[in-house]
């Protein structure tokens, strides 16, 4: 039970993952928890990617891990500016009603 | 072997309930506090599992930047949390099923996982033994700086475009009255100054 291998990290990537995908069912109207939640699901991945990473002993995970760790924060820049603009323009975010911004 | 599977049991309870905290907290800055600490005992696992610098990037990037980057948000505009909630307990059984079914799907590959054998001699980049005296950012930087140069390039890249697209997004352009050195050259006596005849004892 005390030897950690590449099983105990991957079960915890994945109750992660699994959290992130909730919290996006759970919050349909909070904008700003379910940006979180991706971000969850993104840090998920990347513990999925350095576990192989170690466990094989090849550095190109940690390479990819460190990508997908770039493109979240880009992510999460782009999302919260078009969330100021939404709650700018309607005073709210709620979600359900972004459909309404269509041309 | 018993203080590494301690520390592993510690950090991944700590990250998973935070996880849980971060979709489940009735205040959003709770939640981001909370993401915090999920992403702080990432980094320790990391640190566990022999990445270094992805474990100090995580603090230094999640911690530093993006989480900040939320409580600037969540502080700054000023919502109607209770509105927000509601829907909440609607989509709880759904959403409950959903998450079950994906949890078991993933512990099942996981279960019957099976790395092949010759798998480790196969890597592009093998991880420098330890005794080597190659830390683990040396190492990255070497692989980043010629392999990867171009996936780095483009990376920054998408920093670049994101930087750019989140200060056109968020830019607002008030009616401001701004100095034209033309219009003030080009002026004329003739088209601004009147001369009125003023009779004594009355104004104009």
């Amino acid at each position: 039970m005390f030897d950690i291998g590449l099983g105990h990290y991957l079960t915890v990537a994945a109750v992660l993952f699994t959290l992130g995908i909730f919290g996006i069912f759970l919050n349909r109207k909070n904008v700003i928890i379910i940006l979180m939640s991706i971000e969850l699901m993104l840090l998920a991945v990347n513990i999925n990617l350095v576990a192989f990473s170690t466990t094989l002993g090849d550095l190109v995970g940690q390479i990819f891990a460190m990508f997908v760790l770039t493109v979240a924060a880009a992510e999460a820049a782009i999302g919260l500016a078009i969330l100021v603009v939404y709650f700018r323009n309607r005073g709210s975010i709620a979600v359900q009603e972004v459909s309404s911004m269509k041309g | 072997m018993i203080i590494e599977g301690l520390a592993f049991y510690l950090f991944a309870t700590i990250a998973v309930v935070s996880g849980a905290m971060v979709i489940s907290a009735r205040n959003p800055v709770h939640s981001v506090l909370f993401l915090i600490l999920a992403f702080f005992n990432s980094a320790a696992l990391f640190v566990l599992m022999g990445a270094e610098f992805l474990a100090f990037i995580l603090v230094i990037v999640y911690v530093g930047a993006v989480a900040v980057l939320f409580l600037f948000v969540v502080m700054m505009l000023d919502f109607d949390f209770v509105e927000l909630r509601e829907g909440f307990l609607r989509y709880l059984p759904f959403g409950a099923l959903i998450g079950l079914i994906l949890l078991v799907e993933l512990l099942l590959v996981i279960g019957a996982w099976l790395v092949a054998p010759g798998a480790p001699t196969l890597a592009v980049a093998p991880v420098p033994p330890v005794d080597s005296g190659i830390t683990n950012t040396e190492a990255l930087g070497r692989l980043l700086y010629t392999d990867y140069a171009l996936a780095f390039q483009l990376a920054g890249l998408i920093l670049l475009v994101a930087m750019i697209g989140a200060i056109v997004l968020t830019l607002r352009r008030r009616p401001v009255r701004r100095q034209d050195i033309g219009d003030q050259v080009n002026r004329r006596p003739e088209e601004v100054l009147v001369v009125r005849k003023v009779d004594r004892g009355e104004g104009v």
